[in-house]
């Protein structure tokens, strides 16, 4: 055996289930990473700006845009009429979203043209010049003007039923009815909407875009330019974030870059202004639930019936499966015997509500959580044990069914809350908080502990597929590409792991490459979650495909049988011989063997019918649970986040310290979204909470004083997903809503617990002053 | 007349005389030198994405300072050394430790914050070898991050805090004598530049009469002096303004003298500044000035700045007018004085002539016998705008009654103003819960707030009567506000 060409080392670096930093950690800290903004501009490159609407809702009379084009620096002003092919750009091909707004404006700061200009500033500048006249029509920004003036709705509701609601409601030994609302939220992405278009021969044009979902923005580019999606490719190597706001947000930025960069044959880069992306881009949808609750004096839940009415904006975008989702969700962890649950996806004249983190599902679980705690104030107990009373049962338990027909088969949630509940030392803590507010006039303090249960699965079926690209040179290095898209969340590190796992060479091997519509089409976005499960398994397809073609090989030329070909780190065993894998690599090239491959994956056992309200929209669920403590000061709402225990399921975790970052990282947005992050429309329907001078997001300072965040290790996937991980992007987002009910616990305290404090969301310190106030006035 | 600034950038010696006066350092490095390690996340000085250090001589002293660079024009660079996150790693590509311990800690995720945070904790390397976790949540105010949850970022500044490679590895260490020689240099001239670019201009002048004689031939000039206001007006709202006058730069509008009778502080004196001299006197002030901004906001924003550009908020005046302070204004001809609260006059509208600058801001020294506390009121608690912010100061007298008492509020009207009508009902009274709580009767006399994205007038008000209360219980001994570090733990 020859030692000399390769490291007999024993494990390779970088194989799955370790810890490895983030691809580009070392080029994030020097700032040499490159986002599009960042990349040499190709040369004549101009630059657009928007023209926006300044009414919320009017008829556009007429359209004046002369001082506009005389403006130094501009080189075209583009409007509805120079789009060759569709002017839409509505995702799920409803055709109601305008690329440009034409004769009416449905929003404030609906864009309406575009500057295109030598520089951004002079696009910019020139862009407020316009003259518009508007008629003016009567227009509603929130949900309760969106009911009161019985606005349509964007999407066809959907209802999940199960058992007998209604007569189990009238049976019930106890009743109630509520109501919460929801606010909704602004990704706050660091990186703003982006692309950057280059024309090239006949009608090809090439994209780089800061999107979740470069196939769609292909599709719709193709679609505004009335041209095959084989003229357009979309780049995306990294965005600057994404959270669900570059799923289908992207899409309008590039499509005009492209539009302008064909109709000039000049590059056009297309980057809005921060107040210009919050005024246009959508959002976190808010809700309003309006529920009826029939339970025992236990505190077991018997029926609920409960509407979930959302503010969807001007356009139905992914306002259903948001809305859908959050019916999904709206359970929480609970099982509930009988079940009415319906959605309300209202139309308002507000930018267009989009995907964000949990899409839909947070708001479903935060009032699945509030059922609870209404239940827990009428019968005078901890809610921590109504929430256990409630859970979904075992198998067999007769507890298992969801609203929507999908038996829970892999619950976890006793074991993983009754482990929470003791390293977070809860029963204890919380009697301790209850002595205390008994002697502290002024600061009050709360503490909860809450349940994530979340579906994994893109609720729409087809979506549930990807497909990689491996290539393996002669030099044994590795190229990998595949449709999943790098926001910051860790994902190419983490196919790159499953790559360099399956060949067992050492990760460094693995080259990591833009996603590109030319090299894996038809992909999906990367958004539900899926990116690992469904990119890390097509990749692993495409590593096998070559693994078998070279297994193959070496029983050809070295006689030997498949089981006596072994794949050691970065070594490869053919019988008794040991060569590098390089070695067996520039062999099977000189064999002539296809060192490509192409991978695919679809996730098995999913179906959905949503006209019945059935079937199993999801593959498998993800568990998690968080307890935080927090103080109020009962003078002024305002807060302090004290401190926050998590145990969060990842099955069998692809990467430990990628995941351990996903997860804090997702619970701080989520008590931003419950917290201080308002957004604020004035009587104009102008958004006033328009950047962050005015949006504010959690800061260091915000976070839990004392954090403590650990991997469920013992739990792994029960479906055969890769290496059985579990979906980590969105699922603990939803631990932040035990920083709301630790809040209302305090606030509680006010009226000695006799009340539901009914604390909404988001829970700035007004909201908290304000439910104060309400409860010293009981 | 010169007509060109000069500064350092990173290893280069920057002479410029072709700039737009409102032309953004970050745009300059970004478009012009190509070095696209800042970024822009925001445009309002509010993200940190764009954060850089700058140098410049304080005293006999070289000190670096995050910045914004998005929103600091280059106009406000002559003098200064300017630092980007391309210049801290080594030549041979090796990560300062700043950097290798954010890649270790795991603390970046998406990337586009990272250079950001990597300045403002280089800067806290520099100046402090064991930051406290407070110390450190401080620096990292103006830094946003939506990725991490900032667990990782803030471990980062704990394991670097001790890491002190040789001082040559450090280019700033490395550099600091001929940096430190080059910028004295570059001061030894007190000549006013004047930059003119597309017909507009941006006039330095070399000194505090050379600034007098500016403004007295160009009376409408924009005064700029940290830009943290006027960078707005720039990238926001692109209104055009012309000329522009730099004052950040002049050493006479920072000086801070203490005397038996008080503090003076010059006009140009940044938060940051302002904060060491005034902690120590009023302990209230300090507490306050840590929540205005971010970091980098608190080392360009002035007390002058925040006087003139007359927001209703403030934050400073209302606990300056609380503690009696006055405001000097100077122009070629006059200098005259005059109460800081006589100075606003109604929303938008301040007593300054054309050809006046606000020279300097007077702080009565303080009473040991006095009670003053300013509570300032926001969504989040760091790095945002008030909601409202009251200020209380009061003297009783032997008998425990009120003998002066000055309530100031910033945003429950249009101006920073005082609340009379609750000072009337409370002067000459026992300083009791009963006098405390008739006296908050008389808020809705003073005040009219308004509702907006801040806050309802319902809530402004109900919180204004109960920071009296507030007040009440910290003179009484009681004091019930919520504090995320102990003493010990600051």
């Amino acid at each position: 055996m020859d030692n000399t060409t390769f490291d007999a080392k024993p494990v390779i670096n970088g194989s799955v289930h370790t810890s490895l930093r983030h691809d580009s950690a070392h080029k994030h800290v020097t700032g040499s990473a490159e986002y599009i903004d960042d990349m040499p501009e190709p040369a004549g490159t101009l630059h657009a700006a928007l023209g926006m609407a300044d009414r919320a809702h009017a008829d556009i009379l007429s359209l004046d845009l002369s001082a506009v084009k005389a403006a130094p620096g501009v080189v075209a002003v583009i409007t509805a009429s120079d789009i060759p092919g569709v002017n839409d750009v509505s995702s799920n091909g409803s055709h109601d979203e305008p690329l440009l707004a034409t004769d009416k404006v449905e929003f404030h700061g609906q864009p309406i043209f575009v500057v295109i200009g030598q520089t951004r500033d002079a696009a910019r500048r020139a862009a407020r010049l316009a003259k518009i006249e508007y008629r003016d029509l009567p227009h509603w920004t929130d949900i309760k003007g969106a009911q009161a003036n019985g606005a349509p709705l964007v999407i066809t509701p959907m209802t999940l039923k199960r058992g007998e609601p209604e007569t189990e409601m009238q049976k019930a030994p106890l009743r109630l009815q509520g109501q919460m609302e929801i606010g909704g939220q602004e990704h706050f992405y660091l990186e703003s909407q982006i692309a950057l278009a280059i024309p090239g021969e006949d009608e090809d044009v090439t994209i780089w875009s800061s999107t979740q979902h470069p196939t769609e923005v292909q599709h719709m580019v193709a679609h505004v330019l009335a041209c095959a999606n084989h003229a357009v490719t979309v780049n995306t190597r990294r965005m600057g974030g994404g959270f669900g706001g570059k799923e289908t947000q992207g899409a309008h930025f590039a499509c005009l870059a492209a539009l302008a960069a064909k109709k000039l044959n000049r590059a056009v880069k297309f980057r809005p202004d921060r107040d210009e992306d919050m005024a246009v881009t959508g959002k976190r949808h808010d809700f309003r639930v309006d529920y009826e609750l029939g339970f025992d004096e236990e505190g077991r839940i018997h029926a609920v019936d409960a509407t979930f009415a959302a503010r969807c904006g001007f356009s139905s975008d992914l306002s259903g499966p948001v809305t859908d989702r959050a019916l999904f969700h709206a359970d929480s962890s609970y099982f509930y015997p009988h079940v009415h649950l319906t959605s309300q996806p209202l139309k308002t004249h507000t930018c267009s509500n989009t995907a964000f983190r949990g899409f839909g599902g947070p708001q479903g679980m935060l009032g699945g959580e509030r059922f609870i705690e209404e239940i827990a104030y009428a019968v005078g107990k901890d809610p921590l044990d109504i929430r256990k009373l409630n859970f979904y049962g075992q198998p067999g338990s007769g507890r298992t069914l969801t609203p929507y027909h999908q038996e829970v088969e892999d619950n976890i949630l006793l074991q993983l809350v009754e482990e929470l509940e003791a390293s977070s030392d809860y029963r204890a803590r919380r009697q301790a908080i209850i002595d205390y507010n008994e002697n502290s006039p002024v600061i009050r303090k709360g503490i909860a502990l809450t349940p994530v249960k979340f579906g994994i699965s893109f609720t729409m079926t087809a979506f549930n597929q990807a497909g990689a690209l491996v290539h393996v040179y002669s030099d044994g290095s590795i190229h990998l590409n595949h449709g999943g898209t790098e926001m910051g969340q860790g994902l190419y590190t983490k196919v790159a792991q499953v790559v360099a796992d399956a060949f067992n060479v050492d990760i460094e091997r693995v080259k990591i490459t833009a996603t590109t519509t030319g090299k894996v089409p038809n992909t999906s976005a990367t958004a539900a979650s899926s990116g690992s499960d469904l990119n890390g398994m097509a990749a692993y397809d495409a590593a096998r495909q070559i693994k078998e073609r070279l297994v193959e090989f070496a029983c050809g030329k070295w006689q030997v049988e498949a089981k006596d070909v072994e794949f050691l780190p970065n070594r490869v065993r053919i019988g008794s011989e040991t060569i590098s894998f390089d070695a067996l690599v520039k062999a099977a090239y000189f064999g002539r063997v296809q060192l490509s491959a192409a991978g695919f994956y679809k996730t098995p056992k999913i179906h959905w019918d949503r006209a019945a309200g059935r079937g199993r929209p999801f593959y498998y669920f993800a568990y998690g649970a968080a307890c935080s403590e927090v103080s109020i000061d009962t003078l002024t709402g305002e807060y302090l986040m004290d401190r926050t225990d998590i145990l969060h399921d990842v099955g069998k975790s692809l990467n430990p310290v990628i995941d351990i970052g996903q997860i804090e990282g997702a619970f701080v947005q989520g008590m931003g979204w419950l917290t201080t992050e308002e957004l604020w429309w004035d009587a104009k329907g102008r958004l006033r909470t328009h950047a962050p001078s005015t949006y504010k997001i959690p800061l260091a300072s915000d976070r839990p004083k004392i954090f403590n965040v650990k991997l469920a290790d013992w739990s792994e996937n029960r479906e055969p997903t890769i290496g059985r991980s579990k979906a980590v992007g969105e699922p603990p987002f939803m631990l932040g809503i035990s920083v709301l009910e630790a809040l209302s616990m305090a606030v509680a305290s006010i009226a000695d617990y006799t009340v539901c404090p009914k604390l909404d969301a988001p829970a700035t310190p007004e909201r908290v002053l304000m439910a104060v106030e309400r409860m010293k006035a009981m | 007349m010169t007509s060109a600034i000069r500064f350092i950038l990173n290893g280069d010696d920057i002479s410029l005389g072709d700039f737009s006066p409102t032309e953004t350092l970050l745009d300059y490095l970004r478009l012009r030198r190509r070095l696209t390690g800042s970024k822009e996340g925001c445009a309002e000085g509010d993200c940190g994405a764009c954060t850089v250090l700058v140098g410049r001589l304080i005293g006999g002293a070289l000190r670096y300072e995050s910045v914004n660079a998005c929103i600091r024009f280059l106009g406000s660079l002559h003098g200064t050394h300017v630092v980007t996150v391309e210049h801290l790693a080594g030549k041979d590509g090796k990560l300062h430790p700043v950097q290798q311990a954010m890649v270790d800690c795991h603390g970046s995720q998406c990337g586009f914050c990272t250079p950001g945070f990597v300045m403002s904790l280089y800067g806290l390397w520099m100046a402090n070898e064991e930051p406290s976790r407070a110390e450190i949540e401080i620096a990292l105010q103006g830094n946003l991050c939506r990725c991490t949850g900032y667990e990782p970022i803030v471990k980062a500044a704990e394991q670097v805090a001790t890491e002190r490679p040789s001082a040559l590895f450090d280019p700033i260490e490395r550099d600091r004598a001929e940096i430190m020689a080059k910028l004295w240099t570059i001061r030894a001239s007190s000549d006013t530049i004047t930059v003119e670019k597309d017909g507009k201009r941006a006039i330095i002048p070399g000194t505090l009469a050379g600034l007098a004689a500016t403004l007295e031939q160009e009376p409408s000039a924009t005064i700029i002096a940290g830009s943290t206001d006027v960078g707005l007006w720039v990238t926001k709202q692109m209104r055009p303004i012309n000329p522009v006058v730099f004052i950040n730069h002049l050493t006479d509008l920072q000086t801070i003298t203490e005397d038996e009778t008080g503090i003076t502080l010059g006009a140009g004196v940044t938060y940051a500044q302002a904060l060491s001299v005034l902690e120590f006197a009023y302990p209230a002030m300090g507490r306050l000035i840590d929540r205005i901004g971010g970091a980098q906001v608190r080392n360009m924003g002035t007390i002058g700045g925040n006087i003139a550009n007359g927001s209703p908020i403030g934050d400073m005046p209302p606990a300056l007018i609380a503690l009696g302070a006055s405001v000097t204004l100077r122009s070629a001809s006059s200098s005259r004085t005059l109460l800081l609260e006589d100075y606003f006059i109604e929303y938008g509208r301040q007593d300054r002539k054309p050809g006046e600058f606000v020279e300097k801001i007077f702080v009565p020294v303080r009473n040991e016998e006095a009670f003053f506390a300013a509570y300032k009121i926001t969504k989040r608690r760091d790095e945002d705008i008030s909601a409202l912010l009251g200020a209380f100061y009061l003297t009783l007298d032997a008998e425990g009654c009120v003998e002066t008492c000055r309530i100031a509020f910033g945003g429950m009207a249009g101006t920073p103003k005082r609340a009379t009508s609750v000072e009337a009902a409370l002067v000459g009274q026992p300083w009791s819960w009963n006098a405390v709580a008739a006296a908050q009767m008389s808020f809705a006399e003073d005040y009219q707030p308004l509702t907006d994205w801040r806050a309802t007038a319902e809530y402004r008000a109900i919180t204004a009567r109960n920071l009296l209360t507030r007040f009440f219980l910290e003179t009484a001994g009681q004091p019930q506000e919520l504090v995320r570090f102990e003493p010990e733990e600051a």
